[in-house]
């Protein structure tokens, strides 16, 4: 049982201090921004919500912001059912539990920007190893700087390739932390393989497995180098994911107002969706 | 060898393939890369690896990353210690408030919050120095130490702690002799996270510097655009960015799993 005590606070108040200092000072200078409007040379004008209203209403967001959920969508059902299988087919104990553990960590130690060029080289029709696979092996045409279809499927190919390890690794922690005793009880019974997974397996994974799904929502969500390095939001703006399209507002047309705007709105929509996962997957717990 | 063994045999052998292609190249010159398809290096050479080891802007991309990582990693787990006791072990106004508010901060997208960054740390004159990245990296490193250091130290039963002052020990000292040496575990995982996030973060990381302390993964992409596409060099450079992240992981892979499973959601 925790025991109240105010004096807690200092031990909390360093973290606080860092966090706030990073958080809050860039968090109220994007508020700043985005309830004004600017000529450059530091002279600003109050311009009230109407940025807000602009890129409520825009096309551009509308489209960007789709093609966000799906390609977060399509993230969530590829990469969080392949996960859980994977896990569940990993050796218990033995020399290659580390092996395996080792090796489907490496993608996620690797830089962002070097997961981008590493799967340009890897997709480059002539010259790259899957590419010229598809192109002269198997006689498929794949160019992804030509086709969007074919750059929908490598971006989501290579976060399945970057993040699948995440699930894994959070399920097989939470799967190797039921007690033997489950499994033989199972076994007596003469449960099935699938009611082993649905009535012990699935509940004993349900907390490493929310953290799982928040943490590939959040991150997917606002996914930005990996892609950006890949296609560069292309070809035309089929990959054009939201926080690509917000640093191209915000630092290639210098456009701020709209940008801050556009990047409150997008804040919003992540914690929103957030909060929601977050309260569906609990919900049991407080009944 | 059991027959379902064949999964995690298949999606490794799918992990590997990029990593193999781009280690592949960097053995290669950049004629060869560019003239044809070839699955080995059929003039096997070491000169990217040579130049990355005897240019300055090259090897010192390194350094850099390293030097803010290392700061990085020390500051979150350092703050993070005490944070996660007082969340492990007491109730205090807005605990559950702060603790939400803390994760929230995974969630900004860090592609807007570039040019306030960037403004921040001119203002308080830290601009290009390694302290500015390790400060701000602080943003989503350390509420996942807490998160994860929190689990740990709630797995410590309180009677530990309770013991302990009985016998006479001050809190700090408590804390520092006993407390923090019985949740090592926790600390090498903690620490592993804030090293991985801290590594492959660019944005921030490349807004902050511009010379004295440029991280590598920002030298490539300088290099890729001034030299033209000299892809062996790239690929000498990408590999190289993998292997301190692995000898990290090779230290705490059987911690891994369990920091995960006793963290709290």
């Amino acid at each position: 049982m925790k025991t109240e005590n105010q004096r807690a606070w200092f031990l909390v108040l360093p973290v606080l201090l860092l966090v706030a200092f990073n958080a809050l000072i860039p968090m109220m200078t994007v508020v700043n921004y985005s309830v004004q409007e600017t000529f450059g040379d530091n002279l600003f004008f109050w311009e009230g919500l109407g940025w807000y209203e602009q890129i409520l209403r825009s096309e551009r967001f509308h489209a960007a912001l789709g093609r966000q959920f799906l390609f977060t969508g399509l993230i969530l059902v590829i990469e969080v059912p392949l996960g859980i299988i994977i896990a569940l087919s990993m050796p218990r104990q033995g020399i290659w539990v580390p092996v395996c553990l080792v090796l489907m960590a490496l993608p996620m130690l690797i830089p962002w920007n070097v997961v981008g060029a590493m799967w340009n080289i890897f997709t480059l029709p002539d010259i790259g190893l899957l590419g010229y696979f598809l192109n002269h092996t198997l006689g498929i045409n794949y160019d992804m700087t030509q086709d969007p279809l074919a750059a929908w499927i490598t971006i989501v190919t290579m976060d399945v390739w970057h993040w699948t390890s995440l699930v894994v690794l959070l399920a097989y922690a939470g799967l190797v932390s039921i007690p033997d005793a489950y499994y033989q009880a199972a076994k007596i019974d003469g449960a099935s393989n699938w009611a082993v997974f649905r009535f012990i397996q699935l509940p004993k994974m349900k907390n490493v497995l929310t953290i799982a799904i928040l943490l590939r929502f959040m991150d997917s969500f606002n996914i930005y180098t990996e892609p950006f390095v890949l296609t560069g939001g292309g070809p035309g703006n089929s990959t054009t994911l939201l926080s690509i399209d917000l640093v191209k507002m915000a630092l290639g047309q210098f456009d701020l107002g709209p940008a801050a705007a556009m990047s409150l709105i997008y804040f919003a929509i992540t914690l929103g969706v957030s909060w929601l996962f977050y309260t569906l997957m609990t919900r049991d717990d407080l009944n | 060898m059991q027959k379902r063994s064949i999964i995690p045999v298949v999606y490794i052998l799918f992990l590997m393939l990029p990593i193999y292609w781009l280690v592949a190249m960097s053995f290669k010159t950049t004629n060869e890369i560019l003239s044809g398809f070839s699955l080995f290096p059929q003039t096997f050479t070491w000169e990217n690896y040579t130049t990355i080891f005897t240019d300055p802007t090259w090897y010192w991309g390194y350094i850099n990353s390293i030097i803010y990582v290392t700061i990085n990693t020390l500051l979150s787990v350092t703050v993070a210690l005490p944070a996660a006791y007082a969340f492990s072990r007491y109730r205090f106004l807005g605990d559950k408030h702060l603790f939400f508010w803390l994760l929230t901060n995974r969630m900004a997208p860090a592609a807007v919050f570039a040019l306030p960054f960037f403004q921040l740390y001119s203002a308080v004159e830290l601009f290009d120095t390694h302290l500015a990245v390790a400060l701000a990296h602080c943003l989503f490193n350390i509420p996942l130490a807490v998160w994860i250091l929190e689990g740990f130290m709630s797995g410590v039963p309180k009677e530990l702690d309770e013991t302990a002052f009985v016998d006479g020990y001050s809190f700090p000292r408590f804390f520092t002799t006993i407390f923090i040496p019985s949740i090592k575990a926790g600390v090498g995982v903690a620490a592993f996270f804030c090293f991985m996030f801290s590594w492959v973060e660019l944005l921030l990381a490349k807004t902050l510097t511009a010379v004295a302390a440029k991280p590598i993964a920002a030298t490539m992409t300088k290099t890729a655009s001034s030299a033209g596409y000299e892809l062996g060099l790239l690929a000498a450079a990408g590999t190289l960015t993998i292997i301190p992240g692995a000898i990290v992981i090779y230290f705490v892979r059987n911690y891994i799993a369990k920091g995960f499973a006793m963290g709290r959601v």
